[in-house]
């Protein structure tokens, strides 16, 4: 017989936990299809969000207001009007009447010239031009300012080609009615917990019950292999995975959606890890609470899609909801990250602005984590 | 086959609330023994042999196991035994040598030592080209002979065998008694439970469980002889029919 001495105690279950990663990675990745589901889950997430709901921009009509009245603004309006995607409903003789073009809701987009404008690109090397839009629907505003804001570009090269006077035109963007674009706000943050949620809950309890199914984990508990440390094995994967998901959210998000991140990337990283957590915790209570991987999934899916979905407010508000749901919504942790990542990503605020939502989850967290470990013993004697 | 006892229970009882799945077994177990342990479905075999592999606490009862407690020594005995689930119990997704190399890891043997015996074990099976392949694609029969050759990898005092030949041939299954004899030649103590009755004349001694309680325990020539009976078959029947509980 061959066992290492006490002293190698520490190192062994450290080389036997490294072991025990290496296999659920293989796992992982001989899945092909949940590998897939794994990743492709967020990106079709958000392209649905984000994009669905989007029409192709084209022939939208817009309201030019023309102070200017110069070669420069006539030149752009131009190009504007040649353009597939505008058409120029009419001519506005002052700024006080975009609002109101806007109110009949035709017109999304209002382009205004200041005075001077090509006195000041030709002295100055340096114009202005604003552009508005309604943004109560905020991807169509956020499409139609792109497209806009790149014909302006776009004349702007045409010019530069034939000068080196380093001239510059800047758009000033103003979305009206929703200055925060509240759509991409609201649901990037809400996939985030969505999908976060799903695949550690999902993944965690499928992969536990999996052992289960087919016997393995009786081979597992019968060696000298420390039970909480199979727990701990299984999760780290799916933690690193879920990292690499919401690294992939976020670039989506920030550079496809224009999601802003104002805040500490670092401390989003955190909360979300604490998300994780709770649901690597949840999969473990899910775990052992059913014996096989159907129901495993069916739990999962049932108990954390609608849930979330319902009381996260990313799809219903939840201060419209009645009160006993209202209630009822403060028991789902995702609720709570959802606040955390608005005022991180959004408002830009620091750890003393979401202490409390920290805790709460934190709390939430030890509590599934205590009892789900202790049902995981129980199960054992 | 020394006299050395590595099993050992006195009045082992399994209650699940007013059941007694396990009702006051004594036997002894020695080194290098090939230990049958028969029994109709129900009548509380696999309980008997939770208990003993750790994976369940007896509610009354003494037993050590490779000289350890059943109680208070569970950590020492999981590292001197293996056990091969009847629901065959390796990796499907995994290689054969990841499977190897996995088992091998968790209990503790290093890298070195993982090689050389898995050379030996890959020989031994007739695995060499087969390495690279997932254990999912293997025939049964390779399946089952590879899980009880990681179920003794570690070179454990005892291994525990829950019903190990469940569906395959009989070749496959006289092969895989081969491996058993192999391993009891090394020494390791093998504790097999089984249905079928062909298998239990292969074991050293026998014992017969009905209803939780352990009616029989001998050699299979000498529980032919006072069962008067010409096969085991014949010996199981006639104990089996007094039976009174279902089968599960």
């Amino acid at each position: 017989m061959s066992w290492p001495g006490e002293q190698n105690e520490k190192q062994t279950d450290m080389k036997q936990f490294i072991t025990f990663v290496r296999k659920e990675f293989y796992h992982v990745f001989r899945d092909r299809k949940t590998l897939l589901l794994l990743f492709g889950m967020p990106i079709a997430q958000i392209i649905l969000f984000g994009f669905a709901l989007t029409n192709e921009i084209k022939n939208s009509k817009i309201v030019i207001c023309d102070y200017a009245k110069d070669v420069s603004s006539m030149a752009i309006i131009q190009k504007l009007e040649a353009s597939k995607s505008f058409e120029i409903e009419k001519n506005l003789l002052s700024h006080k009447e975009i609002e109101t073009t806007f109110r009949e809701g035709k017109v999304k987009l209002a382009i205004v010239f200041p005075a001077n404008f090509n006195h000041d690109l030709a002295h100055l090397n340096k114009a202005q031009i604003q552009i508005i839009a309604d943004a109560s629907d905020p991807n169509t505003a956020n499409t139609l300012t792109n497209y806009a804001a790149a014909i302006v570009r776009d004349y702007l090269q045409e010019l530069l080609k034939n000068t080196s006077i380093p001239l510059q035109i800047n758009t000033d963007v103003r979305m009206i009615y929703n200055p925060e674009l509240k759509g991409v706000t609201n649901f990037v943050p809400g996939v985030m917990a969505l999908v976060l949620l799903l695949v550690c809950v999902l993944m965690t309890s499928v992969s536990i019950v999996k052992e289960k199914e087919m016997g393995t984990m009786e081979v597992l508990l019968v060696s000298p292999f420390n039970p909480i440390l199979v727990i701990i094995s299984k999760a780290v994967p799916y933690f690193l995975l879920s990292l690499i998901n919401l690294t992939i959210i976020l670039i989506l998000s920030v550079y496809l959606m224009g999601m802003p991140i104002n805040g500490s990337i670092l401390l989003l990283y955190f909360e979300s890890s604490l998300l994780i957590l709770t649901a690597l915790s949840l999969g473990l209570l899910i775990s052992n609470s059913t014996d096989s991987q159907q129901s495993a999934m069916l739990i999962s899916l049932m108990g954390m899609l609608l849930p979330t979905m319902m009381f996260t407010g990313f799809m219903f508000p939840l201060e419209n909801m009645p009160l006993p749901l209202q209630i009822i919504s403060n028991i789902v942790p995702s609720k709570w990250y959802y606040i955390i990542v608005k005022s991180i990503m959004i408002k830009g605020l620091g750890f003393s602005a979401i202490w409390k939502e920290t805790l709460i989850l934190s709390g939430m967290t030890l509590f599934l984590l205590v009892v789900s470990i202790r049902k995981f013993k129980i199960r054992l004697a | 086959m020394t006299n050395e006892v590595v099993i050992k229970t006195e009045k082992l009882t399994k209650r699940f609330g007013d059941f007694i799945a396990t009702n006051e077994i004594t036997f002894d177990v020695h080194a290098g023994e090939i230990f049958g342990f028969l029994g109709a479905n129900g009548a509380g075999k696999t309980t008997a042999m939770r208990m003993l592999c750790g994976l369940s606490t007896p509610s009354s009862g003494k037993a050590t196991i490779a000289g350890f407690d059943i109680y208070k020594q569970t950590e020492q005995i999981k590292k001197n035994i293996g056990y091969m689930s009847q629901k065959f119990s390796l990796y499907e997704d995994l290689t054969v040598t990841e499977n190897i190399r996995f088992f091998g890891g968790i209990y503790g043997l290093s890298d070195k030592q993982i090689k050389e015996k898995s050379d030996t074990l890959v020989q031994q099976l007739g695995l060499q080209g087969e390495l690279k392949k997932l254990v999912g694609s293997l025939p049964l029969g390779w399946k089952q002979k590879l899980a009880f050759s990681v179920a003794v990898f570690h070179d454990p005092k005892i291994v525990f065998l829950d019903e190990p030949t469940g569906g395959v041939d009989p070749v496959t299954r006289r092969q895989f008694w081969d491996l058993i004899y192999a391993a009891s030649d090394r020494g390791i103590t093998v504790f097999v439970t089984t249905h079928y009755m062909d298998e239990a004349e292969y074991c050293n001694r026998i014992s017969m469980m009905v209803d939780g309680v352990m009616k029989a325990l001998d050699t299979p020539a000498n529980l032919k002889k006072q069962f008067n009976s010409g096969s085991m078959d014949e010996v199981f029947f006639e104990l089996a029919r007094g039976a009174k509980r279902k089968a599960d």
